[in-house]
């Protein structure tokens, strides 16, 4: 029982941060119709950013403010730089250019702040709690509670303010919503912007726990990715449900079948879900147009 | 006399192929060169998949592995001579295409890109877990062919880099030849017309599902034929092969050099199989210009270098 507890926590843990990941892609699929395989190296961007400065004797919520700044630069200049001079590509060409740039900032960043491997300190220390048996670090708590903090914040913005609203009516269709005069321009800037931040975010969540390099953000945006088909893409419900599962069900395989299939077991359940809702959990099913 | 567009592409590459080793200065360039051939082996197969039929791959590697470890296993086991067991690997891929290829085609686009996704990190997966077998993640030594004492014993003495390039560059000649074939073939225009509309293709009488797993079985079988070669010339395979990052360079070689063109798709492979060997010059600098290539060419010549190229030259002639 309290092994099954401590998997849990620790899936729901994991699954924060891929809903996290998820939600980025689901931001910039609804803006732009592009699934941002750099995702994943914003996440990486957030931490190594935020050790970087950390290193440099800043305070840590100030070293995270930066590196979700800056950040959200680098997805706001990926966006005017490389993806909308593409629009309307193929998309395997959209594939390519959003991996081409996920090369391109690996790079960069194996450049500036080196190869090395490293760890921010917790927020809060240490010290587990014990749960009904269960070992839980504080900074898991951070991680879930931030997810939530977001998704809450992301919900209230979406539904509640007309920046948000436009948001929405860019996704569900952009020539309709540029008639009525949203800048969808605009529209994709912040999107970028926003996921960026997002992926920054819980980088500077994580890094106490996963460990950073400038190599972490291809498995997060692989992860991140089948978690928002896993959900449906397009979906923010779907993003939080399918990171959530993808993260209970790696959690749960580690702990009763072999670790090293962990990830073996979440592509083979998404084959499996995609048998069935070939668009997703949560993915609507529009007819194709002739 | 006029060459039509498949005689010129074949003749082109035959051309490539026998006059490059003039400029060859040691052993280490026809090794490089076979490579890329291996690779464009592959990659031919991408531009039927992807060129062709519009259908994306991320988990093509999976059959380079099942070609690759075929080439390992089956000799070791089952006493299958090398040679043969590259024709076994090639059947067991086409049957595993055909198997998995019949559910996960019914999804499009980025849902069909993440479905082939989790199937070749599946396969990286297995070959890289059961150690008992495939010997983990170190890899696995690979019997020779004796193809070469083959030559040798008919009088044609040749190194074995030498050996290789000629081989694998024949097995290409003949790949890029079939496929070209296959693009004026009802098939091939078929798989031409899904790529336009599969509504249109269905109303013109296409049987779109068979039509896409004919091109998914074509291409695993191009991708298990190059990880046999690659298994057999190196002698040694890793899980690496089957991994994400190769499924990505193989559909970016096809896509970089022009999916709809098999001689853009060889071309893409012999670009991204030199560049990192020039570039490891730049060391440090290697990825940031792989990213920067791939983030402009798709930008600036989104059809790819060798259809834009041929763009060009026509609108000049006119």
């Amino acid at each position: 029982m309290s092994d099954l507890l401590q998997f849990l926590a620790s899936g729901v843990t994991v699954g924060a941060v891929y809903a996290l990941v998820a939600l980025g892609f689901t931001i910039i699929y609804n803006a732009s119709d592009v699934v941002n395989f750099a995702q994943g190296e914003f996440v990486m961007l957030g931490g190594m950013i935020s050790v970087a400065g950390v290193a440099a004797g800043l305070p840590l919520p100030l070293a995270a403010l930066i590196a979700i700044a800056v950040t959200s630069a680098i997805g706001v200049a990926l966006n005017t730089f490389a993806i909308e001079p593409a629009r309307g590509a193929p998309v395997v060409s959209l594939i390519i250019i959003t991996i081409g740039a996920s090369i391109f900032i690996r790079g960069v960043t194996q450049i500036v702040l080196g190869k090395g491997t490293h760890r921010l300190p917790s927020f809060s220390g240490d010290e587990p709690l014990h749960v009904f048996g269960a070992t839980v670090l504080p900074q898991s708590l951070w991680v879930t509670a931030g997810a939530v903090a977001i998704f809450v914040a992301l919900w209230l913005f979406f539904t509640r303010t007309l920046t948000g609203r436009a948001v929405l009516a860019t996704s569900n269709n952009r020539l309709a919503a540029q008639l009525v005069g949203i800048n969808t321009r605009f529209v994709m800037t912040l999107s970028f912007a926003l996921s960026a931040a997002i992926g920054a975010l819980a980088g500077v969540l994580i890094t106490p726990i996963l460990p950073t390099s400038f190599e972490v953000g291809i498995s997060l945006a692989l992860k991140g990715f089948a978690a928002a088909m896993l959900g449906g893409m397009g979906s923010p419900k779907g993003a939080l449900t399918g990171g959530l599962l993808l993260g209970l069900m790696e959690a749960l395989t580690a702990g009763y079948i072999s670790s090293h299939y962990k990830d073996a077991v979440a592509f083979f359940v998404i084959l499996a879900v995609l048998f069935a809702f070939p668009r997703g959990l949560y993915g609507s099913n529009p007819t194709e147009r002739v | 006399m006029r060459l039509s567009s498949k005689q010129s592409t074949l003749l082109v590459l035959a051309a490539l192929m026998i006059i490059s080793p003039f400029f060859f200065p040691s052993n280490y360039y026809y090794r490089v060169g076979s490579l890329v051939f291996v690779n464009a082996i592959a990659v031919v197969g991408i531009v039927i998949l992807t060129g062709y039929a519009g259908q994306i791959s991320l988990g093509h590697a999976g059959f380079v592995g099942i070609g690759g470890y075929a080439c390992a296993l089956l000799p070791v086991h089952l006493g299958v001579p090398p040679a043969l067991a590259v024709v076994l690997g090639a059947v067991l891929s086409g049957a595993v295409a055909y198997g998995v290829g019949r559910p996960i085609l019914r999804l499009k686009g980025y849902y069909l890109a993440v479905a082939s996704l989790g199937f070749g990190v599946l396969v990286a997966m297995v070959l890289a877990n059961e150690g008992w077998l495939t010997g983990g993640p170190d890899g696995i030594k690979v019997p020779d062919p004796g193809l070469r004492a083959l030559l040798e014993s008919l009088g044609i003495t040749l190194t074995n880099p030498q050996f290789w390039y000629a081989f694998c560059g024949l097995v290409l000649f003949v790949g890029a030849w079939l496929a070209l074939n296959l693009h004026d073939s009802p098939t091939g225009r078929a798989l031409r017309a899904l790529h336009g509309s599969e509504v249109a293709a269905r109303t013109a009488g296409v049987d779109v599902a068979k039509a896409k797993l004919n091109a998914f079985v074509i291409s695993a079988v191009y991708a298990s034929v190059a990880g046999s070669l690659l298994a057999l010339q190196n002698r040694l395979i890793t899980p690496d092969v089957a991994g994400f990052m190769h499924s990505i360079e193989l559909v970016t070689m096809a896509v970089l050099g022009g999916a709809g063109s098999v001689l853009g798709g060889i071309f893409g492979a012999a670009l991204l199989t030199l560049l990192p060997q020039v570039l490891t010059v730049l060391q440090d600098y290697e990825h940031v210009v792989l990213g920067l290539v791939m983030m402009l060419v798709m930008i600036f010549l989104p059809a790819g270098l060798i259809p834009s190229a041929r763009r060009l030259l026509r609108g000049r002639g006119e």
